[in-house]
């Protein structure tokens, strides 16, 4: 299960009265910290409820400055994850500590080693690059430089956890004398290692080239992903690489309740509000000048440009329907979200499914009950599509023998 | 409009190909553009009757060229590059007039070696910076309200079709490229200043010795006017001009006024 922690309690007219809910919405007018406090806590207590009910992982990530995502220090989130599921066979998915922006960038191959050891070797370590409103706008990186200090800071951490020997790092964004990371990971040679992205060739050439699990995050839904699919799979097939579908790894919006009206009465204003509030983003964050070297800038204005300009004008229009219709939310009764939810995975060819199962404004309750609907009726049914061909090699190894299901599932608010 | 010559120049141990727009006979100026690329425009026309005017497009941002930058890391490695340049243009120490962004270029060029530079005009340069007026990031406005900061009149056809771009949810191929080429000579150049375009000028800036020509847009809404006197102050011989109506680009708002002030300037 990923989890943003959006903040959940933004003003119905949130997207007409503020700029952009990135970068520079204000705190104090819109916030308390004794409210995020409370969704901090009831964060941790879905995602904990989550691998009780028998998930196989939980998954945070970092962003900064905005009510989309409140988890500036994703790792902080992870070690008490880590914690709290010593002992089950969940791994602890951090999609994750932003390499650009993590400075030294051994931050983040030692923030790792210690989640990898208190988990006792649970980590699957996430490498962004982070988005524009985060690593240019918050933490300030040059946008043309971004890309060129997250492949350096790979190679320094892959090399940090590895390296027997001590040894001189000498980069051209970072230079460190003497590294010698102290602990080093459970999992050897390293913990599998995730590489978002959003259907750039730059990243699946970076996840191709060194054998990582790739990440289509996107919030459009199996539909609109199946071309980037389809373009990955085939680029995949040009290299030397084997085409295990875990190679590959999708985000899908997903809501379950007892039936397919009870499903459009429950979750429809929680995903009105993430569309509308949550991706309330000013156009002019979202895409400094050099966040796309000059490649990507000419693909994505000449082939997007209109997809999207037209896609921002239709989606406050869209109601319940054309939102699964579209595949943009995989939302219904446990069977109408098992059958979407098995043909989006066999369309895309993706092994490493997360499911954003807490939407938006989603009250405590409501979530921990998708969560349970999900783990009870959907998840056993679409858990091992692939397991009889396949291995999952970008998943801890001491976790990849199949699970067995949960004897029964937590009652809602167990975990509270 | 004059015609221009294009020249191509190969620095930097051959790694960088640049592009410089010629016209005109006399003394050399070279003039720097601004953080969208070079246009040739009436000034440089104007400047061309009594100049010989080269205009170099900065690293990266000529067409077909995208990846000239990337051999320079940092504005130490931009400085050194154009002594590198003028020396393959053969001008030992020309007028020098940079405009934004550009205008910090020039001012970093005069005040490192400040032989190199005889003249220098600065038409709303960036390069400094007041915490109670902040330059404007430019490269976080959106399209369709840089003009309210950019000019001064916002009835300018190019006002009128910036705005009205933005709007657009078709673009012709001619507009798209332009867009493109905006983009992406904003990124090349906001190389050397994001996030602030504050990097160290006004530790430098004391060491120019050529005389200084100041030009400001007193409705510059990208960098106050305040920031003419920021200039003034630090720099041993230099004047200010502040121009009416106009916003961050003078010299095409008052192209007539702009043109004359700079051509007695150089003249003197």
């Amino acid at each position: 299960m990923f989890h943003l922690m959006p903040y959940r309690d933004l003003p119905d007219d949130f997207e007409k009265r503020y700029h952009s809910v990135w970068v520079d919405p204000p705190f104090h007018e819109l916030s308390t910290p004794e409210k995020a406090g409370q969704f901090y806590n009831w964060t941790l207590d879905e995602l904990i409820h989550a691998a009780k009910a028998g998930m196989d992982g939980v998954c945070v990530n970092e962003h900064h400055q905005n009510a989309y995502g409140n988890m500036p220090g994703p790792n902080l989130m992870g070690s008490v994850l880590a914690r709290a599921t010593a002992g089950t066979d969940v791994a602890i998915v951090q999609m994750g500590a932003t390499l650009p922006t993590t400075q030294p960038p051994i931050r983040v191959a030692e923030e790792y080693a210690m989640l990898d050891c208190i988990s006792g070797g649970r980590l699957v370590a996430g490498m962004p690059l982070g988005s524009p409103m985060d690593a240019n706008l918050c933490y300030g990186i040059t946008p043309i430089e971004q890309r060129e200090r997250y492949y350096e800071a790979h190679d320094l951490i892959l090399k940090a956890w590895q390296s027997r020997e001590v040894f001189p790092w000498n980069g051209k964004y970072t230079q460190l004398p003497m590294v010698n990371l102290w602990p080093r990971p459970v999992q050897q040679p390293h913990p599998p290692v995730w590489v978002p992205g959003s259907g750039s060739l730059s990243t699946w050439d970076f996840a191709v080239q060194h054998d990582h699990c790739y990440c289509f995050l996107s919030y459009f839904g199996s539909k609109l992903a199946k071309g980037v699919m389809d373009g990955f799979w085939e680029f995949v097939g040009k290299s030397e690489r084997d085409s295990n579908p875990y190679r590959a790894g999708f985000l899908q919006l997903l809501v379950v309740s007892e039936t397919d009206a009870r499903a459009e009465e429950e979750y429809y204003p929680h995903i009105r509000y993430f569309y509308d509030k949550c991706l309330h983003i000013a156009p002019e964050f979202a895409a400094p000048p050099g966040h796309q070297d000059y490649r990507s800038l000419v693909n994505t204005m000449k082939k997007q440009f209109k997809d999207v300009r037209s896609m921002r004008d239709e989606l406050p229009n869209f109601t319940f329907k054309d939102f699964v219709d579209k595949g943009f939310v995989i939302a219904g009764s446990p069977a109408t979200v098992r059958d979407q939810l098995q043909e989006a995975i066999k369309d895309l060819r993706v092994g490493n499914l997360m499911v954003l199962l807490h939407i938006g404004s989603m009250p405590h309750e409501l979530t921990l009950k998708n969560i349970d609907l999900f783990s009870r009726e959907v998840l056993p049914h679409v858990r091992d599509l692939w397991d009889n061909e396949w291995e999952n090699r970008w998943w801890p190894e001491s976790l990849r023998a199949m699970r067995a299901l949960p004897a029964e599932a937590v009652p809602a608010g167990g975990a509270s | 409009m004059v015609t221009t010559q294009d020249r191509t120049l190969t620095t930097w141990r051959d790694e960088i190909e640049t592009r410089v727009k010629t016209a005109g006979a006399g003394p050399p100026v070279v003039f720097l553009h601004g953080a969208y690329g070079l246009q040739w425009d009436p000034f440089l026309d104007n400047l061309s009757e009594s100049h010989t005017v080269y205009a170099p497009e900065h690293p990266g941002t000529t067409p077909g060229a995208p990846d000239a930058l990337k051999p320079l890391d940092n504005l130490w490695d931009l400085v050194l590059y154009y002594y590198e340049l003028f020396d393959e243009l053969g001008l030992d120490a020309p007028a020098v007039i940079g405009h934004s962004f550009g205008g910090m270029v020039a001012a970093e060029i005069a005040a490192t070696n400040p032989e190199r530079v005889n003249k220098l005009v600065l038409i709303d340069p960036i390069g400094l910076w007041r915490d109670d007026q902040p330059v404007r990031n430019w490269m976080t406005t959106s399209f369709g309200d840089l003009p309210k900061y950019l000019f001064a009149d916002q009835n300018l056809p190019i006002a009128q079709m910036m705005t009205a771009a933005a709007r657009m949810t078709n673009l012709s191929d001619e507009q798209m490229d332009m867009q493109i080429q905006i983009m992406w000579s904003a990124a090349c150049t906001g190389k050397f200043v994001w996030p602030i375009p504050d990097k160290g000028l006004k530790k430098r800036i004391h060491r120019i010795q050529a005389p200084t020509l100041i030009i400001w847009g007193r409705q510059d809404g990208i960098a106050p006017p305040i920031y003419a006197e920021e200039f003034a102050q630090r720099i041993k011989n230099a004047r200010v001009e502040l121009i009416d109506n106009a916003g961050h680009v003078p010299q095409m708002e008052q192209l007539q006024q702009v043109s004359g002030l700079v051509s007695d300037f150089l003249r003197s």
